[in-house]
């Protein structure tokens, strides 16, 4: 497999260039896989946007290389998840080494039918030329490529911003700025905004390598201490397009540009992958830091992705959240725009992705304090662990090697209404719907929630639609906006005037731990905003004008 | 009911216990006896599992060493 193409991207001049002046918008900056989610996701709520990218082509390298389940359920909605899955390398088993001893394989997918695995590797420039692709088919969003941000000025009813191109600089006026523009945001810088944190002492190679012969498929594989050498631990991915993706790491008093040298890292990768034919496309050193921004939201300026919170790599929880950030972040902005919920709503954005990353911050930062110990008596303690982990099955889960991405449940964010009554189970508030199979031909369940609120209604074995639920949905259809679309959730299809999903084996109602009559109400971007065992209209209502932050937490 | 670390002599045959205790180390180097001594705390606070009993026998030892600990975020 050849390297890449890097197909670069013609600059044109923008509208503002050639004496057109108009007022508002989305300008979203950074191209990369944050703010291009943000911009589709957007656009599928018909809200337009600009994204204002610097350089004139994708990323370089396979950076964010593992796409969780969660990322693909929502970039699923821009049809681009199934070619993601389809050209990556899919996997659901890790493996942890200590020396050449294999410690136990987690698994990562759940029990039953699974539209999409819990992992796929695809390097990050290859997602985003299928991002682009979904990007170009959609005729709300405006690409501009060679537009550097420099200036960022916050008024009250709008935001100006200096943008550099080929031909000069412009200026533009947008009601919204969302910054995706990475961990070295301009947006950031040019606030002025702190973005400190922990920096870890330690470096860590990185490369991508094209092996010129066919390897044994193989899952996430890391070692501690690896018996063929070449760092104190090691990892080993294959990606997309029989790519294959190593990280070795290297310590704190190295030569970094010596180390990125093709007569150094192929030693290492050789002593890995084996004797063979073998090319580095792409290799770099990196070290990290855990850091995040006090508040991601600044008025009308709106930080997401690495813009707003950094962590280290191990865990694949850097672009997996900030795909999630984009989808949190776009219906809200989209209904504030619309007029359907107040500017507080924007707010809950801060919360509730706030909460996001300082989980992500506290789960990767233990990973690392594993990884890199940072006393003598911590290292003795990581070592204790890895000695005993071979025999007692309780030292195998103090082993960390990456706590890998999955999705935030807002515990305590301000749109979620408590439970009224105990539930046995099933997502909670503030949790993502379970991707659950529905009988043919419906699919899987997020095929159907998303874009708007939707009301899950669950039948149970009722052949007819109980005479309180006919109200309830007589009721919901004379709602004032935003609405709010009922689906019944039924073992066949019930002759309701509402769409009905068919659970042809019960799973979605135990998964759900739903009785007959109950409701769950779910949010635009898929995640539980409310729960009833016997749902009521003005329950509906209450709990509906919260989740848009139209009510104070009670 | 939360239960607590016990500070009651609960070994029979305390001599005996600290005999072995010694000799478990015998021709260790010091960071091999360092590393016995860490995966002997893993084990035993495993066997004991409740996290209250756990915290209350960290703070124990603990005491008197160093400067107070700073709450861990």
């Amino acid at each position: 497999m050849p390297a890449h193409a890097y197909r670069r991207r013609p600059f044109r001049p923008a509208p503002e260039q050639q004496g057109k002046t108009g007022r508002g918008g989305v300008a979203i900056v950074g191209g990369g896989p944050v703010g291009l989610t943000c911009a589709l996701e957007l656009a599928a709520h018909g809200i337009p946007s600009t994204v204002l990218e610097e350089g004139d082509t994708v990323s370089e390298g396979s950076r964010a290389l593992c796409w969780s389940k969660r990322s693909l359920e929502i970039l699923n909605r821009h049809g681009v998840a199934a070619r993601m899955v389809a050209t990556g390398y899919t996997w659901n088993t890790g493996r942890v080494f200590h020396g050449a001893r294999e410690l136990y394989q987690f698994g990562l997918q759940p029990q039953g039918p699974q539209e999409f695995p819990a992992f796929t590797n695809l390097q990050q420039y290859l997602a985003e030329e299928f991002l682009h692709e979904a990007v170009e088919r959609q005729p709300l969003i405006e690409m501009r490529w060679l537009n550097r941000v420099s200036g960022v000025e916050p008024a009250a009813d709008h935001v100006r911003i200096t943008v550099e191109t080929p031909s000069g600089p412009y200026r533009m006026e947008a009601d919204w700025v969302v910054a995706a523009d990475g961990a070295r945001s301009s947006v950031r810088r040019a606030l002025g905004l702190d973005f400190t944190g922990r920096v870890f002492e330690d470096h860590f190679l990185i490369a991508d390598v094209d092996v010129h012969a066919e390897l044994p498929n193989a899952d996430r594989r890391f070692w501690f201490q690896p018996e063929f050498g070449g760092g104190d631990t090691a990892l080993c991915h294959r990606q997309g397009l029989g790519m294959w993706r190593v990280d070795f790491q290297l310590g704190w008093n190295i030569d970094r540009e010596a180390e990125k040298r093709p007569e150094r890292v192929l030693p290492r990768v050789r002593a890995m992958l084996g004797d063979h034919p073998m090319e580095i496309t792409w290799a770099s050193i990196y070290t990290f830091q855990a850091r995040r921004l006090a508040r991601f939201r600044h008025g009308r300026i709106i930080f997401a992705g690495d813009a707003a919170h950094q962590v280290s790599p191990f865990g694949a929880r850097g672009g997996n959240s900030g795909i999630q950030d984009a989808e949190n972040l776009a219906w809200k902005l989209a209904y504030v725009i619309k007029g359907l919920a107040p500017d507080r709503l924007l707010d809950s954005y801060d919360a509730e992705r706030g909460q996001a990353a300082d989980e992500n911050i506290r789960i990767t930062s233990r990973t690392t304090d594993f990884l890199t110990p940072r006393t003598p008596a911590s290292r003795t303690l990581r070592d204790a662990v890895l000695h005993l982990a071979a025999d007692a099955p309780f030292a195998r889960a103090l082993v960390n090697s990456g706590r890998l991405s999955t999705p935030t449940i807002h515990t305590d964010t301000p749109l979620s209404t408590p439970d009224g009554e105990p539930w046995a189970g099933g997502p909670p508030t503030g949790a993502p719907c379970p991707n659950l199979a529905l009988a043919a031909p419906d699919g899987f369940l997020l095929h159907h929630l998303g874009g708007g609120f939707r009301l899950l209604i669950f039948l149970g074995e009722a052949a007819a639609v109980p005479p309180g639920i006919a109200s309830l949905l007589e009721g919901l259809s004379i709602m004032p906006a935003p609405v709010i679309e009922p689906l019944l959730v039924a073992r066949d299809a019930a002759t309701a005037p509402v769409r009905t999903l068919r659970d042809g084996d019960g799973s979605v109602h135990q998964a759900f731990a739903a009785p007959t009559g109950a409701a769950y109400l779910v949010r635009p971007d898929q995640h539980v905003a409310a729960r009833w065992r016997a749902p009521s209209l003005p329950a509906i209502g209450r709990a509906l004008a919260r989740a848009l932050g139209m009510e104070e937490k009670a | 009911m939360t239960k607590h670390l016990s500070l009651d002599a609960n070994i029979a045959d305390a001599d005996g216990f600290y005999e072995r205790l010694i000799r478990l180390h015998d021709g260790l180097s010091e960071a091999e006896s360092q590393l016995l001594n860490a995966k002997l705390v893993l084990i035993l606070a495993n066997h004991i599992g409740d996290e209250q009993v756990i915290a209350e026998a960290m703070e124990l030892a603990r005491k008197g060493l160093g400067e107070a600990l700073t709450p861990t975020t």
